[in-house]
């Protein structure tokens, strides 16, 4: 049996199967069907400092493979994530992830002060959202931005650091090195790629607002790309995601050179998509006489 | 939360009206845990996104729920074509039905279009206690009266062009029957200005009223968010979420 454990940004995992943020939840409606402990870790769905309501409806729309979505963050906000979720998912033997998503940097050291002490294992600053008109995403365009952002976020917290990177930028090499330099430990990418969808009918958008965040196997290749740039441009560990759906996406992901997976989307078609990628992929090493899936990562051979 | 997901064979698959299909499955798992107006979360092949399809019926002696859904895109367009005997991928019994109230208590279900087959198990519970109000555009749309029929209800149909049944809207015969005599509940199902029709008469003949709502859907299981409805509840509006508060809400919570 191959060694499934993954040891990313100091933080043990025992295997690198980790729900992604917003597509999850806290874990609490995915329980009927498996249990949380099978699972790496959980990404929690994103929070801000308040309460937010998110965005008017309709906020998904189908795309050929893939969807569009602009929930825009809505959560009950840091203080109830804390009260009302952390303590369940502690009892749930893995790894805790806060998605943490400020307007402002002084939100965002705010959000992260609050969870010292807590049971989350790890933060991922998200720098990327594309549905909230302030902060999120305006972070993640800037080198310097996701410098400053990361630089005052790693002195506010003790806690292993991962930054999620947006995929609508000229150069995400450039923002990964910049977050690298303001004391990230890891990476997370790609965050959804900014879409559209109309009816022609009624000749309106099919999102209320207007536009969305495009995920699915429709992003993969993209994913895939951006993770094999950044791996090869920082010294940090990276957490791929972006349309992962099957073990042989996830191998694929593991190869370019990501450590650390998150399956978002394929969790709508398969709620139990996590299980049968670790499956899948278990099945692989052993058949191959890998011994550990970390012997995978990075070793794509490129021409 | 007592939903699951599986692989199930289709037992019966009949053509209701033009695009309108129903599906009999066998799944004794499901039909055992159904209450009235939950969902099933159906996977179509080649689609990234499940189709959340209404519960018609569950049958728990036979072990079978039935699915009744209407073509409106390429997603129920490929849903359409699947056949008898073949397997359909669903995640159910979803979300929050309606109120099932114990006799002699009576009920007025109200539907509209394919706002109709969401009301047939609540039809089955109240019997001769019930009165179904269902419209529809024209005859040639008609369905599941004489399922209505069958469960005891009284069945009041009513037509937009008046070319079977009464002629006009489902509010106006609802409001006849509550002229005529009591009713405890109001269960509607149907296309937003119906609601707010029916919604209105409720507010001003004093009655309990529960709506079934629909929205485009993600996860299914409440998790994902972005089957958003705009709701009140102590006199905040905020967004609920059709797949796990509903998709049956208390008329007073939704802001249509």
């Amino acid at each position: 049996m191959a060694d499934l454990s993954v040891l990313f940004a100091g933080v043990p995992f025992k295997n690198p199967i980790v729900p992604a943020s917003g597509a999850f939840g806290y874990g609490r409606e995915y329980e009927p069907f498996y249990p949380l402990s099978k699972l790496g870790g959980i990404s929690c769905k994103g929070m801000t400092l308040r309460p937010q309501d998110g965005n008017p409806p309709p906020r998904v729309a189908e795309t050929p493979a893939g969807m569009l979505n602009s929930v825009g963050l809505q959560n009950p906000g840091i203080d109830a994530f804390l009260r009302d979720e952390v303590p369940n998912l502690a009892q749930k033997n893995t790894v805790i992830i806060a998605n943490v998503a400020g307007h402002t940097i002084e939100d965002c050291v705010e959000i992260a002060r609050r969870l010292e002490g807590s049971a989350v294992d790890m933060i991922e600053l998200n720098i990327s959202c594309p549905n909230v008109k302030e902060g999120g995403v305006a972070f993640g365009v800037n080198p310097q931005m996701a410098h400053d952002i990361t630089k005052a976020v790693r002195e506010a917290s003790s806690k292993p650091l991962m930054v999620k990177l947006s995929p609508n930028v000229t150069s995400i090499t450039d923002i990964a090195q910049a977050v690298e330099a303001g004391g990230a430990d890891a990476v997370s990418l790609i965050n959804t790629l900014l879409g559209m969808r109309i009816d022609i009918h009624s000749r309106r958008p099919i999102l209320h607002n207007n536009v969305g965040g495009l995920s699915g196997p429709a992003v993969f290749p993209v994913a895939l790309r951006m993770v094999w740039q950044v791996a090869g441009a920082v010294k940090i560990p990276v957490c791929g995601m972006g349309g992962i759906s099957t073990w042989e996406d996830a191998a694929e992901m593991l190869l370019a050179g990501a450590s650390l997976l998150q399956i978002g989307a394929a969790l709508f078609a398969d709620p139990y998509a996590p299980i049968r990628i670790l499956e899948g992929l278990e099945e692989y090493l052993d058949k191959n006489g890998i011994a550990r899936v970390t012997d995978l990562v990075g070793q794509v051979k490129p021409y | 939360m007592s939903y699951r997901q599986g692989k199930y064979p289709i037992l019966r698959k009949d053509n209701l009206a033009k695009n309108i299909y129903s599906l009999t499955l066998l799944c004794p798992e499901i039909a055992a845990e159904t209450q009235a107006g939950q969902f099933a979360h159906l996977r179509i092949e080649g689609f990234a996104l499940r189709r959340p399809i209404s519960i018609c019926e569950a049958n728990p002696d036979a072990g079978t729920i039935r699915l009744v859904f209407e073509v409106r895109g390429e997603g129920t367009a490929e849903l359409a074509r699947l056949n008898e005997n073949s397997l359909a991928d669903l995640i159910a019994p979803l979300g929050k039905g309606f109120t099932l109230l114990d006799p002699p208590q009576k009920a007025v279900l109200i539907g509209g279009g394919i706002g109709v087959p969401p009301l047939l198990q609540a039809a089955k519970h109240y019997g001769a206690n019930a009165t179904a109000i269902l419209g529809f555009r024209s005859a040639s749309a008609v369905i599941l009266t004489e399922d209505f029929a069958a469960a005891g209800a009284d069945v009041r149909l009513c037509t937009d062009d008046g070319s079977m049944g009464q002629k006009g809207f489902v509010t106006t015969a609802l409001e006849e029957r509550l002229q005529m005599g009591k009713a405890d509940l109001l269960c509607a199902c149907g296309p937003a200005g119906m609601l707010r029709g029916v919604i209105a008469l409720a507010e001003q003949y004093g009655l309990r009223c529960e709506v079934s709502l629909e929205e485009r859907m993600g996860c299914g299981v409440g998790a994902c968010l972005v089957c958003a409805c705009r709701s009140v509840k102590d006199g905040r509006e905020f967004y609920a979420h059709v797949c796990k508060d509903g998709p049956v809400f208390d008329a007073k919570e939704v802001v249509l």
